[in-house]
């Protein structure tokens, strides 16, 4: 007679209950801040799903680090507050919109309620990863993204530098390779230079610890980088350090360290181990370490990155 | 005496719920934006630390329980200071 | 397994509502806040089958975690494209609207920038 599915009950409710406030919200700044919330409970939600990986990289990106992009996203657009686009919506359009939306929820649940019993898995192919050739990770998350499906990380950091090289792109040719705009109008506000004086250092070290402690348990280099990229996002906001430039070398050597040093071993280990992307068994650990390590990196510069946005030529000092 | 550690950290939470009702109650109340960062400080400051008491009877080993502490202080921190900047906002915007 | 059918429901309602925003609002980051909000309706759905796919010691099957580890990186990364997009557009047009008739541009607010 545990209480634990009751609190199930109320979590979904309120979930559901905030989505709804954040699109029913009246003004932008209403909107991101419910969202936000959102994200908060649904990292609560993921907990009760097992799964708390998952539930540190929805906190820190999902509705940390998105949050803020949305906000800073909304500062830029404020002279337009008045002026919104005029088109109205018609009764028409919403029931039409409400009737979609009603379907797709129907499908979905149609889909859930009828999935498999015995539920198919991976479990058994990931702990074979994990135990197996070397790997010794006691994070089965860990023990996938790196070794097992070792490939679809480094691409998915591929992808992290095509969004950074079209954020860049976006911006107007004659401000290529300068630095993007500063990040808060405050820019020199003395409490916001206090908090980053207190919370940075302690970021960075719990960034790290995050990361080393990843390999065994809940943590990794995702959340991590999320972590330091906020650390360095609010050094930004605080005045304490500026936006680089875009053109800066040390910038992109950063940027592509993560996915070029992964290559790299990948390749090797057709070589040097069993085959494409395997790593040599009694020198697996480390190896996946220093893998992880110089990802994190990456993640660290890409983040604030997107968030700064293109590079504006009115922010040459 | 593990009795008496659940009822101290029922107690303790319980009166942490009790700061976090009120200021959801100030949030949601007060008429000034100022009034109502004062409510919250009361939830973020009390509240939170209640709460953390109450379950530092329930960690396991020395280090979880630190680690409560630990987050505490990190919310009094950065609630504080952002109230602070909310607040100067507040003040700069109604000159 | 309620907590996990459960959750599913729950994905399934943040896809409907996700959907709703994403076709009624006309200002284009709150049509990006509701395809986040489709998005991650899209990762619970993905959480239950792997928590559902629980066998032998592990309470849960690591891959489908594992990708929506990723998914919630990407996401985010199209989010800022997205962003960026939009700005660069209000600083071309002064307006937001994508709609050709939609009367922001001739609207006195929009010189305001600058």
């Amino acid at each position: 007679m545990s209480i634990l599915p009751l609190l199930d009950i109320e979590l979904a409710a309120l979930v559901v209950m905030v989505a709804f406030g954040t699109i029913a919200a009246r003004t932008l700044f209403a909107a991101v801040v419910s969202y936000v919330a959102y994200g908060l409970l649904l990292a609560l939600v993921w907990v009760r799903l097992f799964a708390p990986d998952v539930a540190l990289t929805e906190a820190a990106v999902g509705s940390g680090v998105t949050g803020v992009l949305l906000i800073t996203a909304g500062k830029r657009l404020v002279p337009l507050r008045g002026g919104l686009p005029q088109a109205k919506v018609g009764r028409g359009l919403k029931l039409a919109a409400g009737l979609v939306a009603v379907l797709a929820t129907a499908v979905l649940s149609v889909a859930i309620a009828l999935l498999p019993d015995p539920a198919p898995s991976l479990a058994p192919q990931a702990a074979a990863a994990a135990a197996g050739p070397g790997a010794g990770l006691g994070n089965p998350i860990t023990a996938v993204l790196i070794s097992y499906r070792s490939f679809d990380t480094m691409l998915e950091k591929v992808v992290l530098i095509l969004a950074v090289t079209g954020v860049w792109s976006i911006g107007r040719s004659a401000d290529w390779g300068s630095r993007p705009a500063t990040l808060g109008k405050d820019a020199s506000a003395p409490p916001m230079a206090l908090l980053a004086r207190l919370l940075v250092p302690l970021g960075v070290v719990i960034g790290v610890h995050v990361f080393w402690v990843g390999a065994d348990e809940p943590g990794g280099a995702f959340q991590s980088g999320a972590l330091l990229a906020a650390m360095w996002m609010v050094m930004m906001m605080s005045g304490l350090s500026e936006p680089p430039r875009i053109g800066g070398r040390s910038v992109r050597l950063a940027l592509i360290a993560g996915p070029a040093v992964f290559l790299t071993v990948g390749v090797a280990g057709a070589v040097v181990a069993d085959g494409f992307f395997a790593f040599p068994r009694s020198f697996a650990k480390p190896l996946i370490l220093f893998v992880e390590a110089v990802m994190v990196l990456s993640i660290t510069v890409a983040l604030p990155l997107l968030v700064a946005g293109p590079p504006s030529r009115e922010a040459e000092p | 005496m593990t009795t008496l550690a659940n009822i101290v950290c029922i107690a303790c939470i319980s009166g942490g719920l009790f700061f976090f009702l009120a200021g959801t109650a100030g949030l949601l109340r007060f008429p000034d934006a100022l009034s109502r960062l004062h409510a919250l400080a009361k939830a973020d400051n009390l509240g939170l630390g209640l709460v953390a008491i109450g379950l530092m009877f329930r960690a396991n080993t020395l280090l979880v329980a630190m680690k409560l502490i630990l987050i505490w202080l990190l919310v009094l921190v950065s609630g504080s200071l952002t109230a602070q900047l909310i607040a100067a906002r507040v003040r700069r915007v109604r000159k | 397994m309620i907590a996990s059918t459960l959750a599913g429901f729950t994905g399934a309602a943040l896809v409907g509502l996700g959907l709703y925003g994403l076709i009624i609002e006309p200002h284009p980051l709150r049509k990006l806040l509701s395809f986040n909000l489709v998005g991650s309706g899209v990762f619970l759905v993905f959480g239950i089958v792997a928590r559902r796919g629980a066998s032998g010691s592990y309470a849960f099957d690591p891959v489908p975690q594992a990708m929506v580890i990723t998914g919630i990186v990407v996401a985010f990364a199209a989010s800022a494209l997205a962003v960026a997009l939009i700005l660069r557009l209000y600083a071309e047009t002064g307006g937001v609207s994508l709609d050709a008739d939609a009367s922001t541009s001739a609207s006195p607010n929009s010189d305001a920038s600058g």
